[in-house]
C-alpha cells in the first residue's frame, strides 16, 4: 500500500489541479485579511479576547465568514481529488495492470484514500496556519493555549469534513464508469446536502410539528428542523465549527429565556467545547467509513477488465 | 514430469443467461508455449481474468502453480506476469517511472530494480525513449513497454492478451521472436491468445482454439492437421465437364467429397489422388487446365471454426 500512497501523493501534488487547490488557500488566506482589516482589527482595539478565533467566525459588511468559505470550498477540493481515482484508471488500462501486481485491492483503495486525505490535510493545515500568520503579522498578537487547542480541533474536525466529500466522490467514482458522471454526481449530492435539505427541513418540520403556537411547539419545530439539518454535512460542520471557535456557545440546544439569568457570563473552556462538539466528529466520520465501506464492497468483487 | 503451471476443470463463466466460458479444462506445464486462439468475443479474455483473479468463476476451478486465483491472488500475481489487451500506463509519467511503479508494486529492492529496468529497456529497444513521457510513445513502444513491465517481476508464467493487435508486421514478428526467445533462455511458460492464428502459430508449442466460450480443437500444430479427417483438397479446372467425369472421380479410393463449381471439380480424400484423378480425366478425353493440390493448414480449421462464429 506504500507505493500505491506515495505515487498518489506524488500524482496530487504534480497535477494542474493542485494549482486550483493552492489558489483556495491563497484566496482564504486574502479573506482573512479582509476580515482581520474589516471586523478584527475594532474588536482587537477594544481588547476583546480570542482574537485568532474571531477570524475564523466573524464575518464582515461585505463577506460571509471564513467558515463559510471553507465549509463551501471544502467540498469541492475533496471532490476534486477523489472524483476519477478509480474509473480513470480503469479507462486508462492501468487499473487491470496495477492490479496484476500482487497487491490487494483494497490497498489501491485505501492507498488513494490516505494520499487524498493527506493532501487535503496538508491544504486545510496551510490554510489555517496561513491565516493564523496572516492574523500575528497584521495585529501583532500571539494565540494562546486555549486557542491553539480549538484552532487544532477545528482542524480536525474540517479534515474530516474534507474527508467525507473525498469519500464520496471516491464511491461515485467506483460506481460510475465515467468520469465526467460521477464529478456531476459527487457535485450534486453536495448541492443537495448543502443547500436543498437545509431548505427543506424548515418545511418538512412545518408539516410535522405544524404551526408554532406557543413555547413547546417552538422547540419541537426547532428540534426536528436541526435534525433534519444535521444530515447535511455541511450543517454538521458548521455548527461543530462554530462551537469549537466560538468560546461563547455553551449548548447546541435551545435553551430559554428563563434559563438565561442562572447561566455563567464566562466562555467556556475549550475541552468543553470539545466535549458539545463530540458527537458530529463521531458522526463525520462514521459517515466516511460508510461509503468506504459501501466501496470497498462494490469494488472489492468487480471484475476488472481493460 | 515438469511441474504443472496451469491447471482447470470445469472452468465456466456465466453474465446472467449468457455463458462466456463453458466448462473449459486446461493443463499447462512449465516452459510451454500455448497459443490460445478465437475469434474475438469467444471467452478468451474472460479465461484470462479468471486465472488472474480479476473475475471469479461461476463453476469449476483454476489453479496457478498450485495456487487459487479466488482465494489466493497474491500468491498468483507474485509469478503471473500479465499484458493486458491494451495495455494501459500513467501517460504523464515516463516509461522508467512506470516500470519503477510496477517495481514497487512487487516490493523489490530499489537498486536491483533499477538496474534490471535499464536492462529491460535495452532489450526492448526503448533506452533511448526512457525518459519520455508515455503519452508520446506509440503503440508499438507501449506494447514493448509492458513486455518490459510484464518481465519486471521475475515471473514463473506470462500472460498475454492479443499483444500483436495493431502492431505492424515487423514489430509483430520482433515481439513474437523476443517472447520466443524469453522462453526458452529463461524457461517462462507462455500463455497468449490471439485471434490471428498466422500470426502466432510458429512460436507455440500447443494450441487451443476457442469458440462461443468452448475449446472445440487442442493439441500441439502439427497434430492438429493430422486430426482433420479431410486429409487433401484436389483442385481440377477442365475445358469441360461430362456427368461421366464426375461419377468416375466421385468413384476414386479414398475420395469422400466431389464438389462442381462451374469448370471446376473439388475432390476431398483421405489419400492423395492426384495420379490416379489425372488418368481418369485423360481417360475421358477431356482436357485439365489447371490443378492445384493443397494441404489442410490449421489456418483452414481456424477459419471453420471462425465462420461458425
Amino acid at each position: 500500500m506504500g507505493a500505491i500512497f506515495w505515487k498518489e501523493m506524488a500524482d496530487h501534488f504534480g497535477r494542474r489541479r493542485f494549482i486550483f487547490l493552492l489558489a483556495l488557500v491563497l484566496l482564504a488566506i486574502i479573506w482573512a485579511l479582509s476580515v482581520i482589516f474589516g471586523t478584527v482589527q475594532d474588536a482587537a482595539s477594544s481588547r476583546e479576547e480570542f482574537l485568532f478565533l474571531k477570524v475564523f467566525s466573524s464575518n464582515t459588511d461585505v463577506l460571509p465568514s471564513l467558515l463559510f468559505f471553507i465549509s463551501f470550498f471544502g467540498p469541492l477540493a475533496g471532490i476534486i481529488l477523489g472524483f476519477d481515482s478509480i474509473n480513470s484508471e480503469r479507462t486508462q488500462g492501468t487499473l487491470a495492470r496495477v492490479l496484476s501486481n500482487p497487491v490487494h485491492r483494497d490497498s489501491v483503495y485505501n492507498g488513494k484514500f490516505l494520499a487524498g486525505l493527506a493532501t487535503l490535510a496538508v491544504i486545510q493545515v496551510s490554510t489555517i496556519l496561513g491565516i493564523v500568520g496572516a492574523t500575528m503579522a497584521s495585529l501583532g498578537i500571539v494565540p494562546d493555549g486555549e486557542e491553539i487547542i480549538r484552532l487544532v480541533g477545528f482542524a480536525i474536525v474540517s479534515i474530516a469534513y474534507l474527508g467525507l466529500w473525498l469519500a464520496v466522490s471516491m464511491a461515485a467514482s467506483i460506481f460510475f464508469r465515467s468520469t465526467v458522471v460521477s464529478a456531476m454526481v459527487a457535485i450534486g449530492l453536495w448541492l443537495l446536502s448543502t443547500f436543498f435539505l437545509i431548505l427543506v427541513a424548515g418545511a418538512i418540520a412545518d408539516f410535522f410539528v405544524g404551526e408554532i403556537v406557543d413555547q413547546e411547539t417552538a422547540i419541537e419545530h426547532f428540534n426536528m428542523e436541526t435534525w433534519i439539518s444535521r444530515v447535511s454535512p455541511s450543517f454538521l460542520f458548521s455548527e461543530a465549527a462554530d462551537t469549537l471557535l466560538n468560546p461563547t456557545v455553551r449548548t447546541l440546544g435551545v435553551f430559554l429565556q428563563e434559563q438565561v439569568p442562572g447561566l455563567l457570563s464566562s466562555p467556556i473552556s475549550a475541552v468543553q467545547s470539545l466535549r458539545l462538539v463530540w458527537p458530529h466528529i463521531v458522526a463525520m466520520i462514521s459517515a466516511v467509513v460508510i461509503f468506504l465501506a459501501v466501496s470497498y464492497t462494490k469494488f472489492i468483487r468487480e471484475e476488472i477488465r481493460s | 514430469m515438469s511441474e504443472v503451471i496451469i491447471e482447470t476443470e470445469g472452468l465456466t463463466k456465466r453474465y446472467g443467461n449468457f455463458t462466456a466460458v463453458e466448462s473449459l479444462d486446461l493443463r499447462l506445464e512449465e516452459g510451454e508455449v500455448f497459443g490460445f486462439l478465437g475469434p474475438n468475443g469467444s471467452g478468451k479474455s474472460t479465461t484470462i481474468l479468471m486465472l488472474l483473479g480479476l473475475t471469479e468463476p461461476t463453476e469449476g476451478w483454476a489453479r496457478i502453480s498450485g495456487f487459487d486465483p479466488t482465494r489466493n491472488p497474491l500468491g498468483v500475481k507474485r509469478m503471473i506476469g500479465y499484458l493486458p489487451e491494451n495495455v494501459g500506463f500513467y501517460n504523464d509519467l515516463s516509461g522508467r517511472e512506470n516500470l519503477q511503479y510496477t517495481a514497487r508494486l512487487n516490493e523489490m529492492p530499489r537498486e536491483e530494480s533499477d538496474q534490471r529496468i535499464e536492462d529491460l529497456m535495452d532489450q526492448v529497444e526503448l533506452s533511448a525513449a526512457k525518459s519520455q513521457p508515455v503519452g508520446q510513445y506509440s503503440r508499438g513502444m507501449r506494447q514493448r513497454l509492458g513486455l518490459a513491465d510484464v518481465l519486471l517481476k521475475e515471473p514463473k508464467l506470462v500472460i498475454l492478451d492479443d499483444p500483436t493487435l495493431g502492431l505492424d508486421p515487423a514489430g509483430v514478428n520482433w515481439l513474437l521472436q523476443l517472447i520466443q526467445e524469453m522462453s526458452k533462455t529463461e524457461g517462462i511458460t507462455v500463455f497468449i491468445s490471439s485471434h490471428r492464428l498466422h500470426e502466432v502459430q510458429r512460436i507455440c508449442n500447443r494450441v487451443g482454439i476457442m469458440s462461443h466460450g468452448k475449446m472445440v480443437l487442442e493439441g500441439p500444430v502439427g497434430e492438429l492437421i493430422d486430426r482433420q479427417e479431410e486429409g487433401y483438397q484436389l483442385e481440377l479446372e477442365v475445358s469441360e465437364v461430362t456427368p461421366e467425369l464426375v461419377q468416375a472421380l466421385d468413384g476414386l479410393p479414398t475420395v469422400d467429397r466431389c464438389v462442381v463449381l462451374g469448370n471446376t471439380i473439388t475432390l476431398s480424400s483421405k489419400d492423395q489422388v492426384r495420379p490416379i484423378a489425372m488418368a481418369a480425366i485423360q481417360e475421358h478425353g477431356v482436357e485439365l487446365l489447371q490443378m492445384q493440390s493443397r494441404d489442410r493448414s490449421l489456418e483452414e480449421i481456424y477459419l471453420r471454426y471462425f465462420q461458425e462464429g
